[in-house]
């Protein structure tokens, strides 16, 4: 794993060894840069490597393997497009939806103080003992509480609200409960990430252990850390929910999916999410 | 579409006769008309097509926009501002709605 180390601490024998490589991009992950969003909130973007993820040398953000240029839009919440949706989903909030007349606001209040830390414990287990997304406790406020319909997983009302309510967890470590009722969920998700899938037979640690760092077509593989999610793609000019990841890089697998939102996808989604425990969650990242 | 909602941001402040940065932005599907929908069938096109900025009534920018640019365009500028007075921002859909936003800004 020569080339994950910063280009000027690299020997020159293990130069050579990382230039054999082709497409290795000795720059990745950029260890100097620095997420300060707006110049006052500072973004932890590297963390240590624990027994969580024995085969990474340190936790790195997806933020740390893009160009300067998309990692400058993020550092600015007016060019970050993600906060269109951000606005959609404060609106949202405050909107009474369903045969109840109720809206998110009228029970939880504030959303800074009462989402707050939200995202940063997600996906978490309910309390009949079920693995549960964000996705899954909005809607079911929304069927159960307010009469409303369920929203799409990755529809645009869903992932404008998961956008909104990641942003007030914002600057906060990743934290999610993996022990207790949690535990079988996340050995599920441990034992999809290193499983082989589709006509390619990749699993997500082929790309996002073994080779972190290198070129995956025009792209820089990162270690597929989710602690961004919700995030502005600029390929899709929209949000991506992290179900919705899984499943496209499933699919780059020649595999037939999981689908959005399916048990498969809630154990792996706190799987990877336990990979970036004492990363911040990032509110809405931009990424290509 | 979603309701159409623009941004707008300048600097706190500035001396008479400096030049600011103007950052604006807009939520658009910016429909290029090459696309086609499940059924095949062409999805026509709707961009915003032309963006003004106007300073107390004075042209800073007249900019014609191309089905090309992405979702969401982001226009950034400088523009030199005399005194005090108002920005009006102006966007013109291919559907014939108009957008306008208006904000004020002090020289110290």
């Amino acid at each position: 794993m020569q080339h994950l180390k910063p280009a000027k601490t690299l020997a020159l024998a293990s130069a050579c060894v990382a230039a054999l490589w082709s497409g290795a991009a000795l720059a990745d992950p950029d260890l100097s840069a620095d997420l300060m969003i707006d110049g006052e909130l500072h973004i932890v973007t590297q963390a240590p490597a624990d027994d969580i993820v024995p085969n990474l040398p340190a936790r790195y953000s997806g933020w740390l393997f893009r160009d300067p240029a998309t990692r400058d839009m993020q550092a600015d919440d007016f060019e970050n497009p993600a906060m269109l949706a951000v606005d959609s989903g404060a609106e949202l909030w405050e909107t009474a939806d369903g045969t109840a007349g109720q809206s998110c606001q009228d029970c939880h209040d504030d959303a800074e103080e009462s989402m707050a830390g939200v995202r940063a414990r997600m996906p978490h287990v309910n309390a009949d003992g079920e693995l549960w997304s964000m996705e899954n406790y909005v809607n079911n406020c929304r069927t159960e509480r307010m009469g409303a319909e369920a929203w799409r997983w990755s529809g645009g009302e869903m992932t404008s609200m998961t956008a909104f309510i990641s942003m007030q967890s914002r600057g906060m470590p990743v934290a999610v409960q993996i022990d207790g009722p949690a535990a079988p969920y996340w050995e599920q998700g441990r034992d999809m990430y290193y499983t082989r899938y589709g006509q390619l037979e990749l699993s997500c640690s082929s790309c996002h252990e073994e080779s972190t760092g290198m070129m995956i077509r025009a792209d820089h593989l990162s270690q597929g850390q989710i602690s961004g999610f919700p995030t502005y793609r600029l390929k899709n000019a929209g949000i991506v929910s992290i179900h919705n990841r899984f499943r496209g890089c499933i699919r780059d697998t020649r595999a037939e999916t999981f689908a959005e939102g399916s048990e498969e996808f809630r154990a792996l989604e706190l799987y990877v999410a336990s990979r970036g425990m004492g990363l911040d969650v990032e509110g809405v990242s931009v990424r290509p | 579409m979603t309701e159409v909602r623009p941004r707008i941001r300048l600097p706190r402040s500035a001396s008479a006769g400096d030049s600011i940065v103007v950052k604006t932005l807009i939520n658009h599907d910016m429909e290029s008309g090459q696309r086609r929908n499940s059924a095949g069938e062409t999805i026509p096109r709707q961009i915003i097509n032309r963006f003004t900025c106007e300073f107390n009534g004075v042209m800073v920018l007249d900019a014609a926009l191309e089905p090309a640019i992405s979702a969401n365009p982001y226009m950034e500028f400088e523009a030199v501002v005399p005194e005090s007075g108002d920005f009006v921002f102006t966007w013109y859909d291919d559907n014939g709605e108009v957008y306008t936003a208006t904000e004020t800004f002090e020289v110290s």
